[in-house]
Order: C-alpha cells, then sequence, then structure tokens
C-alpha cells in the first residue's frame, strides 16, 4: 500500500458519493500465536472442545486487542454451538455484512460480533462466502437474537442464510430489487414510479452537475 | 333592490360584516386539527412543540388527532422513505378536504443529507405540501412560525367556484412547468 | 317503489299499513355456531402509522378475542440507508451522519463511532482527558433526555398525558445544556474523532451545576406522578414478562436485561472513556416486567446526575486542556465557535489562514476535504447507550472515507423480544410492552 502525498486520498477527492468513487481494499494477514490477552486462552478452549479446530479456522486476526476468527462456512454452526455451550459465550451481539469485490471467491462476508457475560470477553467470527455461492448456514437455532440481525444482512448484502426461519427482506420493501449496501449498488438514482412522478438520478441533478 | 350602500353605518353595534370567505378562513384557521403522524427527529421536536414550554395550544392546535379522518392538517416530521411513501399518501387521501401539508425538516422537503437509495428526495413527490420548513430538525418556533404563516395562508383561501379556479390553474402550471432535474445552470 | 325480501325482516300489509317483524338468529346458537369452525382468527395490523406504537412500527397481530396469539413486527419504514452514505463521506463528516440516527441518543451514536475511529487511528490513548470528560457528560445528560422521553411517551401511549408534559420539561432543560455547549438542541455532531467539536463555553459549569440542582429537584415531580400511581402499577406490573434466559438468547441488553436481576452494564463490566473512575451504581430489579424497567430507568437519572457532578468537579481541574488530538494531520483544523447564527469557525483562524499563512489555508482546505487517512483493519466498540448495547463495526481500506459502517442498534435487536413478551397477553398489554423497551425506530431502521 503506498501514500501519495500528505493526507493520500486518492481519485478526485469528491466527498459527494457520485464522482464514480472506488475503492481498494485490503487484506490482513493472519496472526501467529501468541495472540496475546485473553485470545490464547480461548483459542486454547476452543481446540479443546472441538477438535477438528485446525480444519475449522482458516485463519486467526488478532488486530487491534481484538480477536477474529475466520471460519470456514461448513463449520460455522457446529463452532458457534460449541462457543455458546461449552466456552459460555452467551450473546450473539449482531451479524455484520461486508462486500469485498476485489478478492474473487471471498466476496461477501459475514461477521459476527460474540459476547460472554460469564468471561467477561468478546470474539469475532468472520465467514467469506463468494458471489456466486452465497450461503452460510443460519445460527438462529444457535442463538435466537441473530434472527433479524441475518435478515438484515441478507437484504442489504444478499448472503443467503440457509435454515433461517423466515429469510425476508427486513428494512427495504418485500419487493425491492438488488441488495442497497454491496458496493456494487449505487448510492442514489433509483428509479422508483409515484403516480407520474420520477425521481431522476442524484448525478442527473443540476448541483452536481 | 340590490345591496343598500352604508349598510354598515344602519347597525346597531356589535355587528362585524364580512365575507362568506373570510368568515370560512377565520373559522377554518383558528381551529386547524394536526394528524399525529410522526416520522423521525423532527417529530420528537413536534412533540416538544405540543409539550410545556413551547405550548401549541396557544393557537388552537393542541388536539393532535390520532385518526387521518379527524385531521386536517398533516406535518410531515422526518425522512419518508420508499418504504414508507405508500403509507404516507394513504394517510394524506383518508383526510378530509380542506387539508393542509407541512414538511417539516430538510428530509421531507428535499430529501435532504440523505441523497441515496431508500428515501423519498421531498416529500412533495408523493403528496401536495403547502409550506416547507427548513432546518435539521427546525427549532419548535420554527415549526410555529410555520404554522402561523400557514394560518395566513388557509384565512385568505378562496372558496367555491374561485377556489376550484385556482386548484386549475395552479395544476396546469405544475403540468407545464419544466422539472427541476431539467433546468440548467444553479440559478435559472 | 321497489320490493325485496329481507330474510330477517319478513312484512305482511296491513290496513295500518306494511308491518315489519323482525326475526334474527338465536345469540346462542350464533355462538356455538361460530364456535364450531375454530377458525375465528382476526389479524389485526397496528401501524405503521399509529398513535401508541412507538414512532412508525408496525405490529401484526393475531387476535383470540382480547388475547394476542401471534406478533410479528414490521420495520423498515424508516430506514434511511445511513450506512451506505457513510462511505461516501470522509471519517470526521461521517459523525454528521451517524447522530440522526437513533435520534433521541445523538451523543451515544457519535461516541461509539467516534471510539471506533478513534480505534483504527491507535489514538485512543491520545484523548486528552478534559475531551473525555466531556463526553462522559454529555452522554450522562443525553442518557437523562432519551430516558426522560421513554418515560413520558411511555406514559402517554397508556393513556395519562400529564407525565409526558413534566418528562418534556426536564428534557427541555437538558436541551437547553445541549445548545448551549454545541449549538444545536439535537442532532449535534459534537463528538469528532479525536476529541469534541470545541471546549465548553463561559459560565457552562455554572449553568450546568444549577440545572443539576433543578433536574433534581424535578425529577421528584416525575416519581410522585407514577411510581405508586395505582392505575399505573396495574398496567404494568406483571405484563412483558421475559427473564434472563430470554434476553441472552435474544441478545437482549440494556434496562430490560437489568430488569431480570443482572446488573450487567458496558460503564462498568468493559470500562471505556474513563468509566472506571466514576462512583455509581447499577439499579436492577428482578420482577421482569414493565414496571422493574420503568423502575430502573427512573434510578438511572438520579445515577447520571451522580457521574454528571463528578463530571463538573474534574472539569473544573482540567480547565485550559485542549479538547482535541494534538495531531493536527487529525485535529480539524478550524477553532470552531459559536456565532450569532451558529456554530461556524471562529474569525480568527479565518484570518490567519486568509491572511497571513497560506500553508495553514492549504492544509485546512486539504483535511476538510479530503479528510485524514485511517489505516486498513476493522473494529468493534460498544458503548451503553440508554436502550442497550450500541455496537459499531467499522472497517477501513486504508482511505479517507469508511469503507463500512455498520451500527448494532440495541433497539433493533430489543425489538425482536416483542413475541416473547406479548404473545398470549391482552391486546392492550402490547402497548406497555412495547413502550418498555424504548424502541427508537430510527436506531431500528437507520
Amino acid at each position: 500500500m503506498s501514500e501519495n502525498g500528505m493526507f493520500g486520498a486518492s481519485g478526485s477527492g469528491d466527498t459527494s458519493g457520485f464522482g464514480g468513487l472506488v475503492n481498494t481494499t485490503t487484506v490482513i494477514g493472519s496472526t501467529q500465536r501468541p495472540f496475546g490477552s485473553y485470545f490464547d486462552q480461548v483459542a486454547d478452549d476452543l481446540e479443546r472442545a472441538y477438535p477438528l479446530f485446525s480444519d475449522a479456522i482458516e485463519k486467526v486476526v488478532v488486530d487491534r486487542g481484538e480477536l477474529t476468527l475466520f471460519i470456514k462456512r461448513d463449520r460455522l454452526f457446529d463452532v458457534a454451538k460449541i462457543l455458546r455451550d461449552q466456552l459460555k459465550f452467551e450473546m450473539c451481539i449482531g451479524v455484520s455484512g461486508a462486500h469485498y469485490p476485489d478478492e474473487s471467491g471471498r466476496e461477501l462476508h459475514a461477521v459476527y460480533s460474540l459476547l460472554s457475560i460469564t468471561r467477561n470477553q468478546r470474539i469475532r467470527l468472520e465467514v467469506s462466502v463468494s458471489d456466486k455461492d452465497s450461503h452460510v448456514p443460519s445460527l438462529v437455532e444457535v442463538w435466537a437474537g441473530t434472527n433479524w440481525h441475518e435478515r438484515e444482512t441478507y437484504d442489504m448484502f444478499g448472503i443467503v442464510f440457509d435454515n433461517h426461519p423466515g429469510l425476508t427482506r427486513i428494512l427495504m420493501p418485500d419487493d425491492w430489487p438488488g441488495h442497497p449496501q454491496r458496493k456494487d449498488y449505487p448510492l442514489g438514482g433509483i428509479e422508483i414510479e409515484y403516480k407520474g412522478a420520477t425521481i431522476p438520478a442524484p448525478s442527473q441533478r443540476r448541483s452536481y452537475k | 333592490m340590490g345591496l343598500v350602500v352604508g349598510l354598515e353605518e344602519k347597525l346597531p353595534s356589535g355587528f362585524l360584516l364580512t365575507t362568506v370567505e373570510k368568515l370560512a378562513g377565520y373559522m377554518r384557521k383558528n381551529s386547524l386539527w394536526p394528524a399525529t403522524f410522526g416520522l423521525a427527529c423532527c417529530a420528537i421536536e413536534m412533540m416538544a412543540a405540543g409539550a410545556g414550554r413551547y405550548d401549541l395550544a396557544r393557537f388552537g392546535m393542541e388536539v393532535f388527532r390520532a385518526s387521518p379522518r379527524q385531521a386536517d392538517l398533516m406535518i410531515v416530521a422526518g425522512r419518508v422513505s420508499n418504504k414508507m411513501a405508500p403509507v404516507v399518501r394513504q394517510i394524506y387521501d383518508q383526510m378530509a378536504a380542506p387539508k393542509w401539508t407541512i414538511a417539516m425538516g430538510a428530509c421531507a422537503s428535499s430529501g435532504g443529507m440523505f441523497n441515496n437509495y431508500a428515501i423519498v428526495q421531498g416529500v412533495d413527490h408523493i403528496i401536495p405540501v403547502d409550506i416547507y420548513l427548513p432546518g435539521c430538525p427546525p427549532r419548535p418556533e420554527m415549526l410555529m412560525d410555520a404554522i402561523l404563516k400557514l394560518h395566513e395562508q388557509i384565512g385568505n383561501e378562496k372558496l367555491g367556484p374561485n377556489r376550484e379556479k385556482i386548484i386549475r390553474e395552479v395544476e396546469a402550471a405544475a403540468l407545464a412547468a419544466k422539472p427541476t432535474h431539467q433546468l440548467k445552470g444553479l440559478l435559472t | 317503489m321497489t320490493t325485496f325480501t329481507d330474510p330477517y325482516a319478513s312484512s305482511q300489509e296491513t290496513t295500518e299499513g306494511r308491518v315489519y317483524s323482525l326475526t334474527g338468529g338465536d345469540w346462542d346458537s350464533l355462538v356455538t355456531e361460530i364456535g364450531a369452525t375454530k377458525e375465528e382468527r382476526v389479524v389485526l395490523n397496528m401501524g405503521p402509522q399509529h398513535p401508541s406504537t412507538h414512532g412508525v412500527l408496525r405490529l401484526i397481530l393475531e387476535l383470540e378475542g382480547e388475547t394476542v396469539t401471534e406478533t410479528r413486527c414490521g420495520i423498515g419504514y424508516l430506514h434511511t440507508g445511513i450506512e451506505k452514505n457513510t462511505e461516501f463521506r470522509n471519517w470526521t463528516q461521517g459523525v454528521t451522519f451517524v447522530t440522526r440516527m437513533d435520534y433521541l441518543s445523538p451523543i451515544f451514536n457519535e461516541t461509539a463511532y467516534c471510539l471506533g475511529v478513534e480505534k483504527l487511528l491507535g489514538i485512543t490513548n491520545d484523548v486528552t482527558e478534559r475531551a473525555t470528560v466531556i463526553r462522559v457528560m454529555m452522554m450522562e445528560f443525553n442518557r437523562i433526555s432519551s430516558h426522560m422521553v421513554a418515560l413520558g411517551t411511555g406514559a402517554l401511549e397508556l393513556g395519562a398525558l400529564s407525565p409526558m408534559i413534566f418528562a418534556f420539561r426536564e428534557r427541555e432543560k437538558v436541551l437547553d445544556v445541549f445548545e448551549m455547549i454545541s449549538g444545536l438542541r439535537m442532532n449535534m455532531a459534537y463528538v469528532r474523532p479525536g476529541g469534541v467539536a470545541q471546549d465548553l463555553p463561559q459560565g457552562a459549569l455554572a449553568k450546568i451545576r444549577e440545572t443539576i440542582k433543578e433536574l433534581r429537584h424535578n425529577f421528584k415531580d416525575n416519581e410522585k406522578l407514577l411510581i405508586s400511581n395505582s392505575i399505573w402499577i396495574k398496567r404494568t406490573q406483571g405484563i412483558g414478562y421475559l427473564d434472563l434466559a430470554g434476553c441472552t438468547t435474544l441478545g437482549i441488553t440494556g434496562p430490560v436485561l437489568r430488569s431480570t436481576g443482572l446488573a450487567w452494564d458496558l460503564r462498568k463490566a468493559q470500562p471505556y472513556c474513563g468509566y472506571e473512575d466514576y462512583q455509581f451504581d447499577i439499579p436492577t430489579t428482578d420482577t421482569c416486567d414493565v414496571y422493574g424497567r420503568f423502575l430502573i430507568r427512573m434510578q438511572e437519572l438520579e445515577q447520571s446526575l451522580r457521574i454528571i457532578e463528578q463530571c463538573v468537579t474534574k472539569l473544573e481541574k482540567l480547565e485550559g486542556q485542549p479538547v482535541m488530538v494534538a495531531d493536527k494531520k487529525i485535529a480539524w483544523p478550524s477553532q470552531l465557535s459559536i456565532g450569532a447564527d451558529g456554530m461556524g469557525n471562529s474569525l480568527n483562524h479565518i484570518r490567519e489562514i486568509m491572511g497571513e499563512s497560506m500553508e495553514a489555508l492549504i492544509h485546512h482546505f486539504k483535511l476538510v476535504t479530503e479528510g485524514f487517512r485511517v489505516p486498513a483493519g476493522q473494529v468493534y466498540t460498544s458503548i451503553e447507550s440508554p436502550r442497550g448495547e450500541l455496537g459499531v463495526h467499522l472497517v477501513s481500506d486504508g482511505g479517507t472515507r469508511p469503507y463500512r459502517v455498520h451500527f448494532r442498534d440495541p433497539s433493533f435487536n430489543n425489538l425482536q423480544s416483542t413475541a416473547a413478551m406479548c404473545e398470549g397477553g391482552q391486546i392492550a398489554d402490547v402497548i406497555a410492552a412495547v413502550a418498555s423497551i424504548d424502541p427508537v425506530m430510527g436506531g431500528v431502521d437507520r
């Protein structure tokens, strides 16, 4: 990664959102042991409770005092269950999505934040899938609270959570085409019809010309 | 016989003469009933306007009606999303005429800072608006000022065929006008 | 005249005119007839425009008489796409967007976001103590104003108008403080990455001390109105039951979790912004019901005042300290001040950059238009908002704009518990249960 100039803005530096913004992505490498803090203990406990650990975990990243376990999606459900039952991560705080169009084969990421009240610890799980096969097992059976979060991630990114009790759009209208928070979805200017009224794309409005 | 010139002078004290139009306007403007219709941040300021310190009751408007059927003023207080737009329109259609609309805040007036896929870029795309009130959110004083301006407008409204004529003219002008997005330059 | 035969009103002509004899089914047979079909379900749609649903929330209730058998929430009517919008602005401008998410707790949104940005930048420890104390003070004031709306509208929805008038009286006092400090009543964008937008104005601490005194006195009025009000108690006690197991599996935090008896508050459990240095208690109840949550909110008001008092004492000692990080590549270059037409650049600063130093002008221009670069990576920061754990998931790709901003809003998550709280109860209790979750739709839908 190279830095240009003092502030390093690439391109036009236009922040209006309609200047053909192009983002580049950076992949952070994995971390080796010792992880520091309580992370070694979490990893040890998980390895003990789940013999397939090395097979299930793609990589471990410790960055800015936070532990992220990148998990293969086939193992996600098992690992989640063990994290809840044996490692006492009682709560799944939420599911967030992220779209990295440049990482071919693993464009869509689902990020789970877990909280253990018993241990007073937090970890993060991350699963990546490809755009063409964007299926991730649903964790609603493990933590019922992920229900709406998974629906939101589906709505915004198009990640399909298998075995979800009712995977429908939650924030956008039911008949909305596309998944708005993906990087290939424009910020505005979506054609919508209201009895003869037209809303032009923001880039077509005079203030942006 | 025709009109008696100088009728005013022959009346005993305690009588006022006015036109039917002005009388109707006077009645209408002093008993506006807003619909309880809050969307976002502006709705909280709208509630503040109705509460103790600002006290909208001073202008005869403290009765926020829960049912749109009983309301004649719609204060669109907040951002209108594309999912909400049909609902807003339905509520507006349910209100009995004559009815008025205030687009409260930047989002309701123009989409405000949320120039994106989710927000209707101005509630005037879906319902006619009488007063545009800027601010993010506007202070309660600004809302009261907007309401008083609307009172003025209502007080001078025409009745009967005159009103129909005005409505037709306004509609014709609106249809003939160039859409904003086709305008060129900044000030034309 | 057209004639038709009515099955329930046959008629015959007599010498005194037409006589109708009304017939109809017997009520008993009618009731058994309906009972036999076993399909007596009423699906009731409440909202999105309804005076008692706490904003544009849509509730779909399946009823058997007055009993609610199934509840579903329809949300998204206030979806604003804020998360997407922030990806197109620089990191500092993001504050202006996130403050409008949960519009009753703007300072919490800003602080959570800024803590995240600072963590990404690695400057968490460089934020000056004065800035942190001001943040804490603003957050606690915000907690009061937010709880006031929760209590006022909650009571309003159950039909009590007076508590709302009183609650908004207190809220206005808090908003006066916000206006004095930040220039705005709501949506202030006051907390910025690296510190806060500007220092407290002259005489602020004296005014705050006076406000604390007034608030403490006024809170008693609110208590008198509701705490032992028999109607309020009957409407709230034993209603909206959700126990600890339900809370953990649904990821519920905040007053709803604390009403199960678990004193889980991130300010104590995982302190941020130096909360470990303040003396305060975490109010809990073990009733798991609406009344318990109401009591917790009432007691948190007093705890917030305690924290604010300690902030004032600290701020006196920290007089003169900067409120922004020293790094000029991150700190907003201007010196903001409140002018006659709102907050803007101070005249001295404009004089300097326009007249004396071209470098300062260039620096100002670059930092304001492009913003600073944030090293790549992702973080999750969470703080205790009035409604529970407010989490921010930030991803940076090393650029001057966020790559992804995701808010884990407590209202969004907590609203999932509506079904668990309402099913099997009376329809009137749905309102009480939803009000006790205190969802703010701006936060739910973002």
